[in-house]
């Protein structure tokens, strides 16, 4: 399909542009599991690889660390060690291949390991191309997998980007992500502003740190790409594509002195946007996903370079392979069978459009140079402003669909359906992960580690140490440390020591109040006659046991608990099951409200569960939240749980209905 | 309205002895039982929590003396978190056990609350020897919740040392000095609300000033000696305490060991002489006036004579405050019903 062989053998022809890259986010269960799904992938067409890892290995531990019990495979593929890595890729031959990896706190170390990966196969690290996602400031935003302080991160990306830029020249060291802005309710603007103020951040430290010449700053800069979402409004996420593009030439030229046309040029990839898929009538998400596809394909100024689509299943549970060859198949029918690659910009002079990107721009530019004006993103982080407008943005979502201002269909209108056959056979349209892979990956890992030289393992790590203390660059030692046998959880320890851990601050405390809707203050006037029955306020904590950071959800619950009149005890992510406990026990709470997105939901709920019985809380009602199949919400209310909630209940305010409800019915038993 | 009252039945009286002894022994979920009885106002259940807060008040704790009570305050931004999180791990690395009390504003519309310290304290909140409680301040506009004072009796009595945060500046500062033996005053280096607080009087309560964020360099000494020079003995409720003023970061742990030896020095400073005692007593008379203010206004305090609180007080040393403000409240009641 390449425009040379259409040139020569069908000249009747118009030439065609050529496609975008074509990817499928994926990996699960284990290396071996997911290296024989990526063969499958590219024997379809895939044209890229992207990998999905688990949140033990995103979070820095191994598998057979305390907290990644239940998640060990259930996101992602768990890579402990240079092994789990090397059968990852196996006879996928990687100085062919582009690979992303959507890796962030340990970016540095999964880097490490695919560089030695590559050298056992005896690829050059010059000869690698591919990207690592390295993007910080948004897991405090949003996706919740940071693990260090935002100055140490910061250090860390930056040393990944002046290694590569040197080292490893065709690789994208940073893939600054508006996706998840958008996914935790960022506005496009927001999600332009924000983006581009946090590029800034990452190349002002890295130009600061590194004192790098200006030939390579230009190098730097046009090997920074960003990761963007696409919504249903395709005509102005279109447009937003258009003004970023803008935004980022402007930004190249003034503030950093980049000449080079090529560097100037904004490179993007674009995974579908997964937050508007629905649970109810889920085959409907196949239209929008296609319609998304195409507002970011559609401008040839402003298409998109790579381009991954979700699954029409995705708010049920995991997709399936079928699920993920549709989506791969509709890029392809984009692609090769419509005209769309057969002209120039279809854009270039209509009014309309010209008018939609100058107001995007001219608004996202405002609102960059406040984050810039206020110290700039890792500032707007510490204090919370981006994470406020953002839960803010998201708030007003919720409540438009709640009101039906904003119409979702098969959800909050056109509601009524036959029976979905694509769904009838129930669990069996959702992949389910082979239960044993977690003690299968911890045996391995067991095996690994005796069979490694642990003596030169022990050496790497002190070097690294070392390294890290004295300021110098992390990759040297590090992929030193991947070729010695040295595993996830063990590099991160070291960096965990040095560096300390980090909590991000939440922004829900500035969520404003909203108005009293009917529904709103029926709701309010029964947790105030609750509350004097229980002789003091209905108190409820709120939070998220397991790995799983996306808190976007179980803020929304705390904001909207708050505004029905309970007291609310957010207590944020990473939460062990024991001390979900401790803290209901301490806070003296009425009820608790667990929320989980990554899978792990039946083993960490039971635990929390059980624990409140054993040390006598057992009467305490628990409420869960979470992409939960019909079978796992059985079984979870069989143990015990009062209410399980699903992304088709968007209806908040019901959801503080029932938990009065929940609260009142343990209270007269 | 006054709460209704009830005669302490037999098993009333035994549960809250029972209750007491398990607080008192430093027991963690009776700690949690405590503070919910005294958090508790329906009328049918107030005297489950009088007689709690009474054998609390009476009782010896298990492990050593009652706990010292801290009060961190400071503006918005100055770090008291950062910091409140450092003393707490501090007091833990001298094997000391550590409640905390953190207040959130509550929306006057609603009554909603969201209580973020657990996050905010990170580490701390997950330490085994600390017990954290987070309050919403309810009704009290910018202040603390009645149940501050009760609760912090409750785990005073439990553990070495506990602390009450408190988000706002202002109002609250005057409440929380009535309820701690040490108050500290968090600093940031050459914050203008330097000069307001000044103003406001608010340098004349801290016993110990910490400038944080000092790696601002001579900025944070010159904050430093600006709040030495400023602070007037004269005008000190405790004319014999020079109040400590010390520079560190709260991030870099920088000046914690320091700040922890100063608040020790405090507290031997108010055994050693008279002020431990006359403070106690202050407070005890502040928190009794400042609930007969809110439940009956002025007009109701004006039903009692001069001094009264005083000296009702003062005539029992073993009461709670909160049995002491019920039962002057019965007085003004009488009054008010003869009228």
């Amino acid at each position: 399909m390449s425009s040379k062989a259409s040139l020569t053998d069908t000249p009747a022809k118009p030439e065609r542009d050529r496609p975008w890259m074509f990817r499928t986010y994926s990996g699960h269960s284990s290396a071996a599991a997911s290296n024989a799904l990526y063969r499958s992938n590219l024997a379809k067409g895939q044209t890229g690889l992207s990998v999905a890892f688990d949140l033990p290995t995103q979070t820095g531990y191994d598998s057979d660390h305390l907290l990644a019990r239940g998640e060990v495979g259930k996101v992602g593929v768990p890579i402990c060690h240079i092994d789990d890595m090397e059968s990852l890729f196996k006879d996928i031959p990687l100085d062919q291949m582009n690979t992303s990896m959507t890796i962030n706190a340990t970016a540095a170390w999964l880097l490490s390991l695919y560089i030695a990966t590559a050298e056992r196969q005896g690829t050059e690290a010059k000869d690698l191309r591919g990207t690592t996602q390295n993007d910080i400031i948004k897991e405090y935003l949003s996706r919740g997998t940071f693990v260090f302080p935002p100055e140490a991160s910061m250090r860390l990306t930056s040393e990944v980007v002046s290694y590569t830029v040197n080292h490893v020249p065709n690789w994208n060291p940073v893939n600054v992500c508006s996706y998840h802005l958008q996914e935790a309710g960022a506005t496009p603007v927001q999600e332009i502003a924000f983006a581009m103020a946090n590029a800034i951040s990452v190349l002002d430290f890295v130009r600061d740190r590194a004192e790098v010449d200006q030939e390579t700053l230009s190098r730097i800069f046009g090997r920074i790409s960003f990761f963007l979402n696409a919504g249903i409004r395709f005509v102005e996420e279109m447009c937003k594509g258009r003004a970023m593009n803008k935004l980022w030439e402007e930004i190249g030229r003034e503030r950093y002195g980049i000449t080079d046309a090529k560097m100037l040029r904004l490179r993007y990839g674009v995974q579908v946007n997964s937050l508007g898929l629905t649970e109810a009538q889920p085959e409907n998400n196949i239209i929008r996903i296609a319609l998304e596809a195409l507002g970011v394909t559609l401008s040839k100024r402003a298409r998109t370079r790579s381009l991954q689509l979700p699954a029409w299943n995705e708010a049920l549970g995991l997709p399936r392979p079928w699920d993920q060859q549709l989506s791969l198949r509709t890029q392809q029918i984009l692609a090769f069978e419509t005209d769309l690659l057969e002209y120039g910009d279809l854009f270039d002079g209509s009014h309309v459009i010209e008018a939609k990107t100058a107001e995007l721009l001219a608004a996202a530019r405002d609102e960059m140079n406040h984050v810039l004006e206020m110290g700039g993103a890792v500032t707007a982080i510490e204090n919370a402003y981006m994470k406020q407008r953002l839960v803010e943005s998201h708030t007003a979502r919720l409540r438009a669909i709640e009101s039906g201002d904003l119409k979702v269909v098969g959800v909050n209108d056109y509601r009524e359906t036959v029976e979905s056959p694509l769904v009838g056979e129930g669990s069996s349209s959702i992949l389910k992960v082979d239960a044993s892979a977690e003690r299968n990956q911890i045996e391995a890992l067991e095996a690994f580690r005796a069979r490694r030289n642990s003596d030169e393992a022990a050496r790497a790590l002190r070097q690294l140490e070392e390294v890290v203390k004295n300021g110098g660059n992390i990759m040297p030692p590090s992929i030193e440390a991947a070729k010695l046998g040295v595993t996830t959880g063990e590099w991160s320890q070291v960096l965990r020591q040095v560096f300390g851990e980090y909590r991000a601050p939440t922004g829900v405390s500035a969520a404003p109040l909203s108005n009293a809707s009917e529904d709103v203050s029926s709701v309010r006037g029964r947790v105030d006659s609750l509350s004097k029955e229980l002789g003091r306020r209905l108190k409820i904590l709120v939070g998220k046991p397991g790995l799983d950071g996306h808190s976007n959800g179980a803020e929304q619950i705390a904001v909207k608990a708050r505004d029905v009149g309970m007291e609310v005890v957010y207590d944020g992510i990473r939460l062990t099951p024991e001390e979900i406990v401790q803290s209901a026990q301490d806070e003296g709470v009425h009820v608790i409200g667990l929320s989980i997105l990554s899978g792990s939901h039946v083993v960490l709920v039971t635990d929390v569960v059980d624990r409140l019985r054993k040390v006598g809380l057992g009467d305490i009602p628990v409420v869960v939240g979470g992409i939960i199949p019909d079978d796992d919400a059985h079984h979870l209310k069989n143990s015990g749980v009062a209410r399980v909630y699903t992304p088709k209940d968007f209806d908040l305010t019901r959801i503080m209905d029932e938990i009065v409800d929940v609260v009142s019915e343990s209270n007269a038993a | 309205m006054p709460p209704e009252r009830r005669g302490l039945s037999a098993s009333d009286s035994s549960d809250a002895a029972a209750l007491a002894m398990d607080v008192l022994a430093g027991d963690r979920p009776a700690l949690s039982r405590a503070l919910n009885q005294v958090d508790d106002d329906r009328p049918q259940h107030r005297e489950r929590g009088l007689a709690l807060l009474d054998a609390l008040e009476s009782g010896p704790r298990t492990k050593g003396e009652r706990g010292v009570r801290i009060g961190v305050t400071g503006a918005p931004g100055s770090g008291k978190s950062t910091l409140l999180d450092a003393l707490v791990m501090g007091l833990r690395a001298r094997d000391r056990t550590v409640g905390v009390l953190a207040v959130d504003p509550s929306s006057q519309r609603t009554g909603g609350a969201l209580l973020g310290d657990r996050m905010r304290l990170g580490s701390a909140a997950r330490d085994a020897g600390v017990f954290l409680r987070s309050l919403a301040a309810r009704d009290q506009l910018g202040g603390l919740s009645e149940v501050t004072g009760p609760s912090l009796d409750v785990l005073s009595s439990a553990l070495d040392a506990v602390f009450v945060e408190t988000v706002g500046v202002g109002q609250s500062e005057a409440q929380v000095i009535d309820l701690v033996d040490t108050l500290v005053f968090v600093a940031q280096p050459a914050a203008g609300d330097l000069i307001q607080f000044m103003k406001a009087g608010i340098l004349e309560w801290p016993d110990v000033f910490y400038v944080n964020k000092s790696d601002l360099g001579t900025l944070a000494a010159r904050t430093a000696a600006e709040l030495r020079s400023g602070i007037d003995l004269g005008t000190r409720r405790d004319p014999d305490f020079q109040p400590l003023v010390l520079c560190g970061s709260a991030r870099e742990g920088i000046g914690i060991d320091e700040l922890l030896d100063a608040i020790d020095v405090h507290q031997e400073h108010l055994k050693t002489s008279k002020q431990g005692e006359l403070r106690r007593r202050t407070g005890r008379i502040a928190r009794v006036r400042s609930a007969l203010a809110t439940r009956y206004g002025r007009f109701g305090l004006a039903c009692l004579k001069e001094g009264a609180i005083e000296a009702f007080v003062d005539a029992s040393t073993k009461a709670s405050v909160d049995r002491l403000s019920d039962e002057l409240g019965e007085q003004i009641e009488e009054a008010l019903s003869k009228g």
